[in-house]
């Protein structure tokens, strides 16, 4: 650890990982749940439940991202961040928003309140004075790494970093804005979700892979900042437009389903560009860095968000597959894949590569952390598969059939009790994941005889 | 890309202009090559409708327009040469004739979409024109981000920037020549 400011990343890192904890428990009471319709059902009801999974899991990615800017942006900008102390200070104010949502969704205390009551939107439902405080936390966030940067050197990672994590903080003040009409509040809602997940957040993701590939695999800087202005470039173009493949069937004019099954079938090239990227640096890389882990991480994200995001999500943007698919467990298993190849494996990939440098355990090469990226992923990858078939039966079932939506969920039991059992492979993943990067001090297999690390 | 470290030149640094540019013109040719794929698609589905709707359109301005942006091109190809040979005079204007014959293209187009318009054709009115519009208005749109471009590169004026503008003028260019017969020929 070159910058002593560098240790912000660690609080950060930490609290995202008992999110993630958190996250993955809840979504196995919920896959629970699909498989007993009555389980909790009066002290957890489903929408609760899944609201607290998918904030908890929106929010440790941020605090990862934030983590992550944190780390790397002193080693790229070669020097201290701003102000460790407003750092700190952001991360507090996340927590007590954190705080303040679980308990609010959970007693559902407020009710209709306009400041502290939840807003009943999906993704966004925080009350109204988190909002507030995601805001100045993001504000206090971009003018910390932006001095930074501003007073030191300035590289095409921490360029295309800021960019995403600008955009991502601007377009969330569309949040704010909840128009009455229903179309209306829903094309705006997506400048939010559709916008982070296919457009910033993309910017995000490639320049802290660059950073990754740069330190593992020691390619030349040059060749690192040329991929990624091309893949920046390219999930700008098709993401941007592409938000029009949610506006197929919520009230919008008619020509969205040609310019969103257009642009989205397009949002396959830049992770298939990221992936490419990978492994084609990693070829042909020099150097043989210690740290696996982090590499078999860095090479799970682009190839699972590849397939999570980019196949799975073309599997189903076409306007004309979407009239049938919309809203079945198709768009489950995209999610989850997609989510977890890009964004889970990306804070994943870092905070292996981070942590053993952070806590001065350096280096090590994290069996045990491999070993919970295999149990993880195989479990992800496994219940992408049952949501797939179980998407397909559904669709065919209730979408051409006509069967009945609850008649069609009997008939589905099969593969929500499959999705259970991978769901449990997915928590002692991530539980083994956390006991890895934090517990063991000592753990280094005899590297063969390569040519040391620079 | 890792010869370059190594001084051996690559295939990716023998294009003109920036490497970013035809990032740029190969998503276009992408998204227009798809548009008119799914409209030739939707077509077969609606012949004769089709034709019905695509007589409304304006066929001479159309030609005339072909012609005048396959000469703004033209004009864009001499001003590189010209930026090649130092003479930013020559440059300047030439690229101001460039921008002079793509707003024509722009009032020959926006006086075929007001007359649509009066005789009460939308987006809505026929798949047809919901394509011609997209296709045709997505090319508008890029004609004058392409009048934009073409400004800011005249401006310092070196090879580099002069080739990279006339690259994307010339992508669309040759967007319209291949819209021009799909849309309003066949």
């Amino acid at each position: 650890m070159k910058y002593q400011s560098q240790k912000i990343g660690l609080a950060y890192f930490l609290v995202a990982m008992v999110l993630f904890a958190v996250q993955v428990s809840l979504g196995l009471v919920l896959g629970w749940i699909y498989v007993d319709g009555t389980f909790l059902s009066e002290i957890l009801p489903f929408n609760v439940g899944r609201m607290l999974h998918t904030n908890s899991l929106i929010v440790w990615l941020l605090l990862g991202f934030f983590g992550a800017a944190y780390y790397l942006i002193p080693e790229e900008a070669e020097r201290e961040i701003h102000s460790p102390k407003l750092a700190y200070l952001q991360l507090a104010i996340f927590v007590l928003g954190t705080a303040g949502v679980v308990v609010t969704y959970f007693f559902n205390l407020f009710e209709g309140n306009f400041l502290l009551g939840r807003e009943g939107r999906e993704f966004l439902e925080q009350p109204r004075w988190v909002k507030a405080g995601i805001v100045v936390a993001a504000l206090i966030f971009l003018y910390n790494v932006s001095m930074t940067v501003l007073a030191g050197k300035k590289t095409a990672i921490t360029n295309i970093l800021l960019l995403g994590l600008w955009g991502l903080a601007l377009l969330f003040l569309f949040a704010f804005y909840n128009p009455s009409n229903l179309a209306l509040d829903k094309m705006y809602w997506w400048y939010v979700v559709h916008l982070w997940v296919e457009g910033t957040w993309e910017l995000v993701m490639a320049s802290i892979l660059a950073f990754l590939m740069l330190k593992l695999t020691g390619v030349d800087r040059e060749v690192v900042e040329k991929w990624l202005y091309v893949i920046a470039a390219l999930a700008l173009f098709s993401g941007i437009l592409g938000t029009g493949h949610h506006y197929y069937w919520i009230g919008t004019p008619g020509y969205w389903q040609w310019i969103g099954s257009i642009f989205s079938s397009l949002e396959v090239v830049p992770f298939f560009a990221m992936m490419a990227f990978a492994f084609v640096m990693v070829w042909k890389g020099r150097r043989d860095h210690p740290n696996k882990a982090a590499l078999l991480w860095s090479l799970g994200c682009a190839t699972l968000a590849f397939f999570g995001a980019g196949v799975w999500g073309f599997l189903h943007t076409l306007h004309g597959v979407n009239y049938y698919s919309h809203g079945t467990q198709i768009t489950a298993a995209h999610g989850h894949l997609a989510f977890y190849g890009a964004y889970v494996c990306l804070n994943l990939a870092i905070i292996s590569y981070a942590m053993p440098i952070l806590k001065g355990r350096d280096p090590y090469n994290q069996v045990l952390n491999m070993a919970s990226f295999w149990l993880m992923s195989g479990g992800v990858v496994f219940m992408t598969f049952t949501l797939t078939f179980a998407g397909t039966v559904q669709t065919h079932l209730q979408r051409v059939m006509g069967v009945n939506y609850m008649e069609v969920q009997d008939q589905l039991w099969v593969f929500y009790a499959m999705r259970f059992a991978s769901g449990i492979a997915v928590v002692l993943g991530a539980l083994l994941f956390i006991y890895a990067v934090l517990a063991p001090r000592r753990e280094v297999i005899e590297p063969g005889m390569q040519t040391p690390a620079e | 890309m890792e010869e370059r470290a190594e001084g051996r030149p690559t295939l990716l640094d023998e294009l003109p202009g920036e490497l970013m540019m035809w990032v740029l013109i190969v998503s276009e040719l992408v998204v227009f090559g798809a548009g008119l794929a799914a409209f030739l698609a939707v077509r077969i589905t609606d012949p004769s409708g089709f034709a019905e709707a695509q007589s409304h359109l304006h066929r001479a301005g159309a030609g005339v327009n072909t012609i005048v942006l396959v000469t703004s091109g033209w004009l864009a190809a001499c001003a590189v040469q010209a930026a090649e040979a130092g003479h930013i005079g020559r440059l300047r204007s030439l690229v101001a004739g460039a921008i002079a014959l793509g707003a024509v293209f722009l009032v020959i187009k926006a006086a075929e979409y007001v007359d649509l318009a009066a005789a009460g054709i939308s987006f809505e009115t026929h798949a047809f024109f919901t394509f011609s519009y997209l296709l045709t208005g997505f090319h508008a749109a890029h004609v004058i981000a392409g009048m934009i471009l073409l400004a800011v590169v005249a401006v310092p004026g070196s090879p580099r920037a002069v080739e990279t503008g006339a690259a994307f003028w010339h992508m669309v260019d040759l967007v319209w020549v291949l819209l021009f017969p799909v849309v309003y020929l066949l």
